[in-house]
C-alpha cells in the first residue's frame, strides 16, 4: 500500500479551465474517459454489495439483479455469529488496528520531530534505514519476527502482533511526518521555548496541533496496515477463534471445495465500514495551509 | 526590569573552518536602555540575540541577566520576550490566545489572562482582531500581535529581531516611532536588531556596530556619527556613506587632487610615519564653490535629487586613480550632469583619519 500526502490532499487549482473553453468532442471524450474510469473503479465494489444480499446459489450469476431476491439474511447469519465469532473477530480487529495506530503515529511522530529538528549522529543512516526496511517483502520477515516474538514471550498475543505492524508502519509514518515537521517553521518552536514551553511541551502543544494533516495521513496509513493484513495475523495470533482477527476469520468462508460467496461478500461490506469512518474522521484535517499565517506578511 | 551583560560572550559554528559568529562579545546594556545592535547581513547579530534569548549555545564567556550568571539557563528561566523577524504566531491560536499564551502556562488566572491581553491589545490598536487568527491579518497587524506577546508577559528584557523588515517602507517608519514610544513608556530594557542603520539611529539610547562577529563601537547615536571609532563604522554608519579615500599625506596635510586639506596638528601626529591614510569625509562637510577658488576637480556622473538636498556623484582624480566623491548639495541648484565642478571641503573640524591598514581611527 502506498499513500503520500499529496495525493490525500486537496489542492486548490490556480485557475479552473471553464466548460466553455471545450470543445464539444473534447468535453465528451473526457467524460468518456472519467465515466470509464469510475466504473473501473466503482463494479467490484458494487459487485461485492450487490452479492452481499443474495444466497449463495445466485452469487454468481451473469445478470445480477439488485432488487429481486435481495434480504439482509447474509448480515443477520453473519452478525448472530452463525458463520463464527464474527463480533469477537471484529473485536480483535478494531482493537490491534487502534492499538496500532497510536502506538505507530505517536512512536513516528516522536522520532519524526527529533530527526526534524534536532542534529545527532547517526541521523541521516537511521532514515536511511526506514527506506530501506520498506524494500523487503514482508514475507521474509514472518520467520525472524516470530523468533523475536517468542523470545519476547509475545507469540500469540494481540500485543505482538501490534508491535509487528508497528514494524511496518513506524518507518514509513516517520518518513512522511519528519517530511511534514519540515514545513513547520522553527521559529514557532523558539517562540514557544521562550514563551516558556519545555521542549517536550513545545512538540505537544504547538507542532502537534499544527501537523494534524500529517496526522492524519500516517493514522489512516497505520490503521489500514494493520486492518486488512492476513499473513502476519495468521502467523502470529494463536490459532483460537477467539483470538483471530477479521482478516483471517473471513477465511472460514473460503473452505477447500465451496466457497460462501454471499456471506463473504457481507462480511466485506461489514469489514469496509471502520476504514470508511477511520477515513472520514481523519479526512477533514486533509487541508493544507494548516500552519499558514505564521510567518510575515 | 533588568540589566543585561555579555562578558566574552562567544558562539562558534562548527565547520571547515569554524565560524566564530560572535566573537568574544563585551557589553552592558543598562536596566531600561534601548540598545540597537547593528551591523551588515552575516555580521552575527541574530546570533549574539539568540544566546540572550538562550536558543543558541554560549561555547565561551558568560550572559548575566539582572546581574545573574544565565548562560546555562534555557530560555523559559530567563524572564525574556523576543520578537522574531518573521513573527513566529502560533497559526493553530487567535491573536488573543498567541498573546495570552505565555501567561497561561504560568498558570496566571483566567480572569487576569483577559484583562492583561486586552489592555495590551488596548496599546497596539489590536481589540478588534482579538478572535482572529493570525491567518486573517495584514502583515502589520501580525507585527503588533508579536509585539503584544511580549508585552503581554511583561518581562524583564525585550528582545527584537528585525521586527520591522517585513513591513513596506511607510508602515516601518511609522511603526519604527510606535516601538521606541512603547519602550520609553514601559522602560523595559530592550536589545533590538537591525541591519538598518537609519532605524537604529532614529531608534537607539546606544547602538552597538557589529562585524564578522566583532563590537566594532558602542556608543550614542550621535557619538557614532561624529566620531566612529575605525573606519568600517564610518562607512557603514551615516547615509549617503562617508567618502572614505586612502591619500598620501605630508607634513602639511593629505593630498588630494591638487589640494592639500590642512589636518590638525594631533591629527599629524597620530598619522607620524605613515605616508598614506585613510581621508574620511562626510557628504555635507564637502561643497562645490565657485570656479575661480581652490578645490579639487571633480566631473559630475550622477545627480540624485532628494528634494531639499540633492547628491552629486562625481569623479576626483587622486594621484593617477580616479575616485568617486558624494558631495551633498542644495536641492534648488544642482549641477547637471557631465559638468566640470570645483569641491573644497566646508568644514574642516569634520575630517576623519584612519590607519590605512588597521583602519583604527587616527587621533585622539
Ligand atoms: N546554525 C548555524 N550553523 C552554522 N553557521 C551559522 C549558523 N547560524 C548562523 N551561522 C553563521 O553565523 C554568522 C552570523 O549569522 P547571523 O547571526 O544570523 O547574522 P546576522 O543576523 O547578523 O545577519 C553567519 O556567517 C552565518 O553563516
Ligand atoms: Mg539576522
Amino acid at each position: 500500500m502506498t499513500l503520500d500526502a499529496s495525493s490525500l490532499q486537496m489542492v486548490k487549482p490556480e485557475r479552473r479551465l471553464k466548460r466553455s473553453d471545450r470543445s464539444p468532442l473534447a468535453s465528451i471524450g473526457l467524460h468518456a474517459a472519467l465515466v470509464v474510469a469510475s466504473l473501473v473503479a466503482v463494479f467490484p465494489v458494487f459487485w461485492v454489495l450487490v452479492t452481499s444480499f443474495k444466497p449463495d446459489a445466485r452469487a454468481v450469476e451473469t445478470s445480477p439483479q439488485l432488487f429481486n431476491e435481495s434480504s439482509l439474511d447474509n448480515y443477520t447469519r453473519i452478525l448472530g455469529g452463525e458463520k463464527g465469532a464474527f463480533l469477537t473477530w471484529f473485536g480483535n480487529s478494531v482493537l490491534i488496528a487502534l492499538l496500532t495506530t497510536v502506538i505507530a503515529v505517536f512512536l513516528s511522530a516522536t522520532t519524526g520531530y527529533a530527526a526534524s529538528r534536532f542534529r545527532f549522529p547517526g541521523k541521516r543512516s537511521l532514515l536511511m534505514s526506514f527506506l530501506v526496511v520498506q524494500m523487503f517483502p514482508f514475507a521474509v520477515l514472518i520467520v525472524p519476527l516470530y523468533n523475536i516474538l517468542i523470545a519476547l514471550g509475545l507469540q500469540g498475543s494481540s500485543i505482538g502482533l501490534v508491535l509487528v505492524y508497528c514494524t511496518t508502519a513506524v518507518p514509513f509514518c516517520t518518513y512522511m511526518l519528519k517530511g511534514y515537521f519540515d514545513t513547520i517553521p522553527t521559529d514557532i518552536d523558539e517562540a514557544g521555548r521562550v514563551d516558556g514551553l519545555s521542549p517536550f511541551g513545545v512538540f505537544w502543544r504547538l507542532v502537534m496541533p499544527l501537523a494534524k494533516p500529517g496526522l492524519a495521513v500516517t493514522s489512516f496509513y497505520a490503521f489500514l496496515t494493520a486492518w486488512g493484513e492476513v499473513a502476519f495475523a495468521s502467523a502470529f495470533l494463536s490459532a483460537a477463534d477467539e483470538s483471530k482477527t477479521l482478516a483471517v476469520g473471513l477465511q472460514v468462508f473460503v473452505q477447500q471445495n465451496r466457497t460462501e460467496w454471499g456471506h463473504l461478500a457481507a462480511a466485506s461490506i461489514l469489514v469496509a465500514i471502520p476504514a470508511v469512518i477511520v477515513f472520514y474522521l481523519v479526512q477533514r484535517f486533509l487541508v493544507t495551509g494548516l500552519s499558514s499565517g505564521a510567518v510575515k506578511g | 526590569m533588568a540589566e543585561v551583560s555579555y562578558v566574552k560572550a562567544s558562539r562558534v559554528f562548527s565547520g571547515n573552518p569554524p565560524v566564530r559568529a560572535v566573537d568574544e562579545l563585551s557589553l552592558d546594556v543598562a536596566d531600561g536602555e534601548f540598545l540597537v545592535l547593528v551591523g551588515p547581513s552575516g555580521s552575527g547579530k541574530s546570533t549574539a540575540l539568540r544566546m540572550l534569548a538562550g536558543l543558541e549555545d554560549v561555547d565561551e564567556g558568560a550572559i548575566q541577566i539582572g546581574g545573574k550568571d544565565v548562560t546555562n539557563v534555557p530560555p523559559k528561566g530567563r524572564d525574556i520576550a523576543m520578537v522574531f523577524q518573521s513573527y513566529a504566531l502560533y497559526p493553530h491560536m487567535t491573536v488573543a490566545e498567541n498573546m495570552g499564551f505565555a501567561l497561561k502556562l504560568r498558570g496566571v488566572a483566567k480572569t487576569e489572562i483577559k484583562a492583561k491581553v486586552e489592555e495590551a491589545a488596548k496599546m497596539l490598536d489590536l481589540t478588534k482582531y482579538l478572535e482572529r487568527k493570525p491567518k486573517a491579518l495584514s502583515g502589520g497587524q501580525r507585527q503588533r500581535v508579536a509585539m503584544g506577546r511580549a508585552i503581554v508577559r511583561e518581562p524583564s528584557v525585550f528582545l527584537m529581531d528585525e521586527p520591522l523588515s517585513n513591513l513596506d517602507a511607510k508602515l516601518r517608519v511609522e511603526t519604527r516611532a510606535n516601538i521606541a514610544a512603547l519602550q520609553q513608556r514601559l522602560g523595559t530594557t530592550t536589545i533590538y536588531v537591525t541591519h538598518d542603520q537609519v532605524e537604529a539611529m532614529t531608534m537607539g539610547h546606544r547602538v552597538a556596530v557589529l562585524k564578522d562577529g566583532l563590537l566594532q563601537q558602542c556608543d550614542t547615536p550621535r557619538a557614532l556619527y561624529d566620531r566612529p571609532a575605525n573606519a568600517f563604522v564610518a562607512g557603514f554608519i551615516g547615509s549617503p556613506a562617508m567618502n572614505l579615500k586612502t591619500v598620501p599625506i605630508t607634513s602639511e596635510g593629505a593630498k588630494l587632487d591638487g589640494v592639500t586639506v590642512p589636518l590638525s596638528r594631533s591629527a599629524l601626529d597620530a598619522a607620524g610615519g605613515l605616508d598614506e591614510v585613510t581621508f574620511g569625509i562626510r557628504p555635507e562637510a564637502l561643497g562645490i564653490v565657485p570656479s575661480g577658488e581652490e578645490g579639487m576637480e571633480m566631473t559630475v556622473e550622477l545627480v540624485e535629487e532628494l528634494g531639499a538636498d540633492a547628491l552629486v556623484h562625481g569623479a576626483v582624480k587622486i594621484g593617477d586613480s580616479s575616485q568617486r566623491f558624494v558631495v551633498r548639495v542644495d536641492g534648488r541648484t544642482p549641477p547637471t550632469l557631465g559638468q566640470h565642478v570645483k569641491v573644497a571641503v566646508r568644514d574642516h573640524t569634520e575630517i576623519h583619519l584612519f590607519h590605512p591598514e588597521t583602519g583604527e581611527r587616527l587621533e585622539a
